[in-house]
């Protein structure tokens, strides 16, 4: 039997119809109910779920009461076991989080859960990097890379570890966007955290990008690309994720993965600074001897202004746009589907001086001429 | 009764046998064929030759082959041939960039005749002449094709023509005493991933270029940023992969040729500019062809085949050893050595002399104007498909170059398939074989989502064309209404669903019998586990 698990966070998505740009908080969900918004996430959930219905007698499904899960599951006519959560009328994120821990002490094979970054960030915050997720798409705001692309797709990656698929597992990117700078136009991400996805080039990222042991490989290969081009003694500054957590660990520390780390010769000299940290760090080098590195984060490309808002434009500015050295995987330049790498430092100047064509370490002695914009 | 020829799906049924790997059939002592003894004579010259073998070289215990009666091997791979597909079966257009294009079987009689079958690679020269004749004629004929000036027939494919292209980049830039200032090659994403590959190899450090999202063709200016004294060659194809014809092509070289480089042009893709355009006027100074792929010679499953490098005047003192010269004075052919500078051999004896012999036939059966009506069907054929798969439910191609034709192949994508049933090409790949059909997901580069790359070549009828068409419309039609027909596909094939969890994992792999009986028990089971 495959033990599945279902979390649907019932108001995700409720905020988009009625143009809200998201659901979060307890005001902006009863202005969308003023608004007349309906919950959404189930039905999207139905639709995944319905895919599993050749294999329902090879399923062991556990899910929620009501909006968050029971519906889901009766609308697209599949049994299932209640994991025996009181929710009030009203759900809320502490009620995902506690579904969540829920489902990992059942021992679910899969964690299935509907929603958007917020729901994806509950699940993260309860359950780490212990269960093995997947995301239906049912928030207005997608910027984590959890989510299968549509629910039909998430129901066929589920459907093929039912019938016994053991693909590996990787890490996929949860985002945390403010919703607040959303409405007004601006979109401020954050990288949140990160959990564990199929590897199922199939279902999750179509044949986009290469396997996640080749992933695995070429950002072992962008690291040593990395060290060959850091000349002793230069003072490395390293931002978030994975592309560069590899080179951190190359030189021989593991550092952080959502922040800046500062090293120099293979050695750990600051961890998670903030701007102001870095400014110090700086002042104390040389001209010329600070390196910054750093990996597009998330779907759009962004090499500054979005997760690494620590590389200020006063950094920036210091350090100088040569001293810059980029890195991504290929699979995540595909990603952009031919849109230019992008930069918002909130210094409109500076995103000009920054923008043009720049060289992204892609592998060992590999580079892409790529474009980058404001 | 045969197919319906209105509705043109046919009723197919592959042969399946659950035969199993060659060396599961040995019995020990079985023999195919009784060799006679040699008689003390013969027997005492053997054991001489087997003394003369260096120590570590002689091994103690004979090879474990399979030992077989002779009936037992011909049902063996009897069956297997009947569990396989080909362009000699079914409609083979779904193997873009391929270039599966039917081989005359006059051409193989030619091949297989004993003058060119039975000889021996160690004869001397004066006994060759008519084999190097052929040679020193093809490569006219090449010259002629590409405008460089001269060629070798060595390399078994493409990417070792490309491989000896790199080794030429290689010597000429060390030649010059530029090693360390000239270390950088710059190709494009939607080139053969070979031309990356051998700049590695060689010690280059790759630029690539990705295509400027509303033209389709290499980003002009991605590539002006690029180009530095650094370049030492550019490595590209076209047109490339997608099928679009890159008509700044001259601009690039220009660039390069300004900053000192060389410029390699992958002809591998050809069959659509034969007698269009050529690499000389393009300002390539190196070029390869396939000419297992263009000059239809049969594939061979990966070989042997044969990929000729051509080069113009300045670097042919580089060029592979041997070239086939003729020596008017004696009015003979000889196996040419003295290339002063050349990179050496690339293979053993003289190349794949089958594959040039089926090659020349094939020239010059169709003469100048054959090979350009060649090139005008084959993209004629390839418009005509592109048009009907662009109205196609759930198929299309990558939004650029929007209202132009393509030239002899079109990468197209399943993504609005995917994404309105779950279903994409790889389950489009797993049922087509249910049809008799192939299609190939050609991921490479990943760049286009749920790809796949048609190339329809000359020798198809538009019957033959519909036929395909209406497969894939079929199958398409099934992910709409009949989903689980494709999950579980297919149901009429060899074997069913292959998963492809465990191409990515070597820990799962066995390529050799060797590596299976140290790794395995049973049907796959880990020994360790």
């Amino acid at each position: 039997m495959f033990r599945l698990g279902l979390i649907v966070n019932p108001v995700a998505g409720m905020g988009g119809r009625v143009g809200l740009k998201g659901t979060d908080g307890a005001d902006c969900l009863a202005k969308a109910r003023e608004l007349g918004a309906i919950p959404l996430a189930p039905s999207r959930a139905a639709l995944a779920l319905r895919v599993l219905l050749p294999v329902k007698d090879e399923l062991c499904l556990f899910t929620c009461p009501g909006l968050m899960g029971e519906t889901a599951a009766v609308e697209a006519g599949l049994p299932f076991r209640a994991i025996g959560l009181g929710v009030g009328p009203q759900t809320g994120p502490e009620d995902t989080k506690e579904a969540a821990r829920r489902m990992a002490e059942a021992g679910v094979d899969l964690l299935l859960f509907a929603g958007g970054d917020g729901t994806a960030r509950d699940i993260t915050e309860a359950v780490g990097e212990n269960v093995l997720c997947l995301g239906i798409p049912a928030g207005v705001k997608i910027h984590s890379a959890v989510y299968a692309a549509t629910p039909l797709h998430a129901g066929e990656a589920v459907l093929s570890l039912v019938r016994g698929r053991r693909p590996s597992r990787r890490l996929a990117e949860v985002m945390d966007i403010d919703e607040e700078a959303f409405r007004k136009g601006e979109v401020r991400s954050r990288l949140f955290g990160y959990l564990p996805v199929p590897a199922d080039r199939r279902h999750l990222q179509g044949l986009k990008s290469g396997s996640p042991r080749s992933e695995a490989a070429l950002q072992k290969a962008i690291a040593a690309d990395l060290l060959e081009k850091l000349k002793p003694g230069a003072l490395a500054l390293v931002g978030p994720g994975t592309t560069t957590r590899e080179l951190k660990r190359a030189m021989g520390f593991e550092g952080t993965l959502l922040g800046v780390d500062a090293a120099k010769d293979g050695k750990l000299v600051a961890e998670d600074c903030g701007e102001r940290e870095l400014l110090e760090l700086i002042a104390r080098e040389p001209e010329g001897n600070v390196r910054i590195i750093v990996t597009p984060i998330g779907g759009q490309g962004f090499l500054f202004g979005r997760g690494n808002q620590q590389f200020s434009p006063d950094v920036l500015k210091r350090v100088g746009k040569e001293n810059i050295l980029v890195a991504a995987v290929p699979g995540k330049l595909s990603a952009l589907a031919g849109a230019p790498l992008r930069v918002d430092t909130g210094d409109p100047r500076l995103d000009r001086e920054l923008s043009g064509y720049t060289k992204v370490v892609t592998g060992y002695h590999e580079a892409v001429m790529a474009k980058v914009t404001a | 009764m045969g197919m319906d020829m209105k509705e043109k799906i046919r009723d197919f049924h592959q042969a399946r046998w659950d035969e199993p790997v060659i060396f599961e059939l040995s019995a020990p002592g079985e023999r195919g064929i009784l060799v006679p003894e040699g008689g003390p004579l013969i027997e005492a010259a053997g054991k001489k030759a087997l003394e003369e073998l260096p120590e570590g070289m002689r091994r103690e215990t004979p090879p474990a082959l399979p030992e077989m009666g002779q009936m037992r091997v011909l049902k063996h791979f009897l069956r297997l041939s009947q569990e396989n597909l080909g362009a000699d079966f079914n409609i083979d257009i779904g193997q873009g960039t391929c270039t599966m294009k039917y081989s005359p079987k006059v051409n193989d009689r030619l091949a297989g005749s004993p003058k060119v079958a039975d000889l021996h690679p160690l004869q001397d020269e004066s006994t060759l002449q008519g084999a190097l004749e052929i040679m020193y004629r093809t490569e006219q004929l090449l010259k002629s094709i590409s405008g460089l000036d001269r060629f070798c027939l060595h390399p078994g494919g493409g990417s070792q023509a490309l491989s000896g292209i790199a080794a030429i980049i290689r010597a000429w830039v060390d030649d010059h005493g530029l090693r360390d200032q000239k270390d950088e090659i710059i190709t494009t994403i939607f080139s053969h991933p070979s031309n990356p590959a051998v700049a590695k190899l060689r010690g280059f450090k790759v630029i690539t270029i990705y295509p400027d999202p509303v033209t389709g063709r290499p980003d002009f200016e991605a590539f002006k940023a690029a180009v530095s004294d650094r370049t030492a060659a550019l490595m590209i194809t076209n047109p490339e992969d997608i099928g679009l014809y890159n008509d700044r092509i001259r601009e690039f070289t220009d660039l390069v040729h300004a900053h000192g480089g060389i410029c390699s042009y992958d002809q591998a893709n050809a069959n659509g500019i034969l007698g269009v355009t050529r690499a000389k006027e393009a300002g390539f100074d190196l070029c390869f062809f396939n000419i297992h792929k263009t000059f239809s010679t049969p594939h061979g499953c990966g070989g042997p085949g044969c990929g000729v490098i051509g080069a113009a005047e300045h670097l042919v003192p580089y060029l592979p050893v041997p070239l086939v010269g003729f020596c008017e004075e004696s009015g003979k052919y000889f196996l040419d050595y003295s290339v002063p500078k050349t990179i050496g051999k690339m293979k053993d004896f003289y190349g794949v002399l089958p594959a040039v012999v089926r090659a020349y036939a094939w020239i010059m059966n169709l003469g100048a104007e054959g090979l350009l009506e060649v090139a005008r069907v084959a993209t004629l054929n390839n418009n005509y498909v592109f048009q009907k798969i662009l109205k196609m439910k759930g198929a299309g191609a990558p939004p650029y170059a929007e209202g132009e034709h393509r030239m002899e192949q079109v990468r197209y994508s399943f993504q609005k398939l995917k994404e309105e049933t779950g279903l994409g090409i790889a389950d489009v790949q797993n049922r087509i074989f249910d049809y008799a059909g192939h299609i190939w997901t050609s991921h490479e580069p990943f760049i286009v989502p749920e790809p796949f790359t048609i190339e329809p070549t000359e020798s198809y009828s538009r019957d033959e064309l519909d036929e395909y068409l209406a497969i894939l419309e079929r199958i398409v039609e099934e992910a709409y209404t009949d989903p689980e027909i494709l999950r579980h596909a297919p149901h009429r094939s060899v074997i069913h669903h292959v998963d492809h969890d465990y191409l990515e994992d070597p820990k799962r792999w066995a390529i050799t019998w060797r590596m299976y009986r140290k790794r395995f028990d049973g049907y796959f089971q880990p020994k360790d586990a």
